[in-house]
């Protein structure tokens, strides 16, 4: 009898967890759009060639000679004190106020989302997120074995009756919530943001049910028409995690994100940390800080809104344009993201296919939800191609809504096809 | 024997197997690397003819699966580039990478292969889709096998059980191509059989038995390490085996194909092997089966690769 082969000798070894990592056409999808050939609409990369280049490399270079033996060496686990008291004043244009000692710096704020899931989460317990939510986050969630629950959103961001009746109904079912899951400023991926009136609404929801609230802002500082909205944290920072990043600021490549929470939550947080990573780089978190002391980044920051504000201007224009009647979306006052719905029985992760032949690429509305629903929307991304490639991107991806409509004229609305949670892009995708 | 030196790898490519087949070229490239042989991988776009005009390699050995690197059309301009390359001549891969023309090629040669129509998109436009599906149900029955006519990597392919499944199946292979092969299913074992020609005769390699969990082989059947169980050779009897390595031997031969194939058959309870498709630039991945099937002849990869670029080195002078 010939023996069998799995390829993998350990299959059977991985933890419940490991389950849903399998292969995914959807990603493969991905490896073909990020051709130059093909106008990619889906990633989420910061367009890090707008910055002072020369002068970041000539501030490394004197980084490394004048403060080698420190940015070359271990670090605190809570992270470098300089660059946690720059943290607050960037932190401080969103009216937080902070001490640096309640600060821990992480490996881009995914770790500081990861960490703080690892300190509450049990399997089985209970995360709310809104509807739709960050895919990494959902990832981070399902690798602890959360059970995601959806609170669905509008125009203007979580809805505030829909976050009461689904606390009353998991009350009712004798579930406790660990946490609420935010980005309530330029949501990835609905690009909506929660106006004051409802983050008041929402603070006052989470006091009567005593539920934490995890802030997670990466885009808060990327507005368009306004000044920084107020963070939640700082009307309730003894109920909120404030999770920031540098990822959109700066640049992803240093990897520096952080956590401001609790003392009791931050002494944990540092703990976990060590025990995950032992330390953050000391080169990345010294060259972080030196670019807040140094460098003007606050002027950086305005170059950074004209430039994707003219991005999702360019979108926006070409979406009124060019889409067929029945396609609605959102129109983002900052940050990356257009999430469009489109026309009913039209289904998003089966269209990207045909998308991807006609040269355009964007991420399945699947991704961004824990339960596999959202084939009836696509997420938009503006913040990588230029203006023009973006009109022409959205021009393609209308050719594609056309066929996929007379296709589904011809042969009937299907059933929506279900997602996973490898229905997004990598990291290092434009 | 021709001298090699200089070995051009080609991955990628404008296709939606892009991902597999860099995996393919990677895994290839790292094999073939032994001694003073230079390899080097690269993707297919337009420096492609700048670099093979100021600086041809000995043999190029293209790893792009789906359209252009299987159609035909790779080839065609590797030969308007004047390199040596290994496998199949454009003409070749043509035949063999429309899948219905290969059906109708190898049945006229006496193989068996499941009854299927072929039909492009603009029929369901012009003749009603439900008239053209009704029909298809009831002149080939359940299940049914829907597939892009041309095309590899299980994308845009499906298992029909009933007949509601049928139009979500017909929608989902046309996200690949406009050109849908609709087959009768066949149940029995799923075998693929690698042919090898260094020269001196058609090498049929032992077949691989392919049994997925939960018995279809989609894509991430294919691609997740532990998602598939493989069985070389597979768990058939001597004489099954023997139709099963005969019947790929005879693809090979009946198609004009060169150097290196692999065939995809349905082996039915009575041992007849039943020809899907043939593959002219298999997969080299962790997870293909051809190295599988290398490995159980005793073969590896890079050997093998290295006669075969021989084989095409010495075709050209």
């Amino acid at each position: 009898m010939t023996e069998g082969s799995r390829i993998d000798p350990h299959v059977d070894r991985y933890a419940a967890r490991a389950r849903g990592m399998v292969a995914s056409e959807t990603r493969a999808m991905f490896a073909f759009a990020s051709r130059p050939e093909v106008v990619s609409l889906a990633g989420g990369m910061p367009y890090v060639s707008a910055l002072p280049l020369e002068s970041l490399g000539a501030m490394m270079a004197e980084l490394v000679a004048t403060r080698g033996p420190s940015a070359l060496q271990y670090g605190s686990a809570q992270g470098d004190e300089r660059l946690r008291e720059r943290i607050c004043e960037v932190m401080a244009l969103e009216q937080v106020t902070a001490r640096a000692d309640d600060i821990v710096v992480t490996v881009g704020s995914q770790q500081a989302l990861d960490l703080v899931t690892r300190l509450f989460v049990d399997p089985g317990d209970v995360v709310l997120a809104e509807a739709p939510s960050y895919a990494t986050a959902l990832s981070t969630f399902a690798a602890h074995q959360a059970e995601v629950v959806h609170v669905p959103m509008d125009d203007e961001g979580l809805v505030p009756e829909a976050l009461r009746a689904t606390l009353a109904r998991l009350s009712a079912d004798g579930r406790r919530v660990k946490f609420l899951y935010t980005v309530p400023t330029f949501q990835n991926p609905g690009g909506v943001t929660l106006p004051p009136a409802r983050r008041a609404e929402l603070l006052d929801i989470c006091a009567e049910a005593d539920l934490l609230v995890l802030e997670d802002n990466p885009y808060g500082l990327i507005g368009f028409d306004s000044e920084p909205m107020r963070a939640l944290h700082a009307d309730a920072p003894d109920r909120v995690i404030y999770l920031g990043s540098f990822s959109k600021t700066l640049a992803p490549g240093f990897r520096v994100g952080w956590a401001l929470a609790p003392a009791g939550v931050r002494d944990k947080l540092v703990l976990a940390a060590e025990s995950a990573i032992l330390c953050h780089s000391s080169l990345t978190q010294l060259a972080v800080g030196r670019y807040l002391e140094t460098q003007p980044w606050r002027e950086q920051l305005k170059e950074f809104r004209v430039m994707y504000r003219d991005r999702r201007d360019a979108m926006l224009e070409a979406l009124d344009a060019h889409m067929p009647a029945g396609c609605r979306w959102t129109r983002p006052g900052g940050g990356f993201f257009v999430w469009l719905t489109l026309p009913e029985g039209l289904d998003s992760k089966a269209m990207l296919p045909r998308a991807v032949s006609e040269r355009v690429a964007y991420v399945p509305g699947t991704g961004f939800f824990a339960d596999g629903s959202g084939a009836a929307n696509i997420r938009l991304s503006y913040c990588f191609p230029e203006p023009d490639q973006i009109r022409e991107g959205v021009r393609r991806l209308s050719v594609a809504i056309e066929q996929e409509l007379e296709l589904r004229a011809t042969f009937g609305p299907g059933r929506p096809t279900p997602g996973s949670r490898s229905d997004v892009p990598g990291p290092g995708f434009s | 024997m021709t001298s090699i030196d200089r070995v051009l790898v080609l991955a990628g490519g404008l296709s939606h197997e892009r991902e597999v087949s860099q995996r393919s070229g990677r895994r290839l490239a790292d094999a073939l690397r032994v001694g003073e042989l230079e390899v080097e991988l690269r993707d297919v776009d337009a420096r492609l003819l700048p670099y093979l005009r100021a600086d041809p390699p000995d043999v190029v050995f293209p790893t792009l699966h789906g359209s252009m690197g299987e159609d035909g059309s790779l080839r065609d301009v590797l030969e308007l580039a004047g390199v040596p390359y290994v496998g199949s001549d454009p003409g070749a891969c043509r035949l063999a990478f429309d899948k219905p023309v290969a059906k109708t090629v190898v049945s006229r040669a006496g193989l068996s292969t499941p009854a299927s129509v072929t039909l492009p998109k603009s029929v369901f436009y012009d003749l009603g889709a439900p008239a053209v599906m009704d029909r298809i149900v009831e002149r080939l029955g359940l299940p049914l096998f829907i597939k892009p006519s041309r095309g590899g990597s299980a994308l845009g392919a499906s298992m029909v059980r009933t007949a509601e499944e049928l139009p979500p199946a017909v929608v989902g292979c046309f996200g690949y191509g406009d050109t849908a092969l609709i087959e009768r299913y066949v149940s029995g074992t799923e075998v693929t059989v690698g042919v090898i020609d260094r020269g001196a005769g058609l090498q049929t390699l032992p077949p691989v038995e392919i049994d997925p969990d939960g018995g279809v082989y989609d894509y991430a059947a294919r691609y997740t390490p532990g998602r598939t169980e493989f069985f070389a050779p597979a768990r058939l009897d001597p004489g099954a085996l023997r139709a099963a390595e005969e019947a790929a031997a005879v693809a090979h031969a009946t198609l004009g194909l060169r150097d290196m194939s692999r065939t995809d058959l349905i082996v039915d309870a009575d041992g007849v092997p039943h020809f899907l498709e043939v593959n002219v630039a298999p997969g080299l991945t962790d997870t293909s089966t051809l190295p599988l099937a290398l490995a159980a002849a005793g073969e590896d990869l890079g050997g093998v690769g290295r006669d075969l670029l021989s084989v095409a080195a010495t075709r050209f002078t």
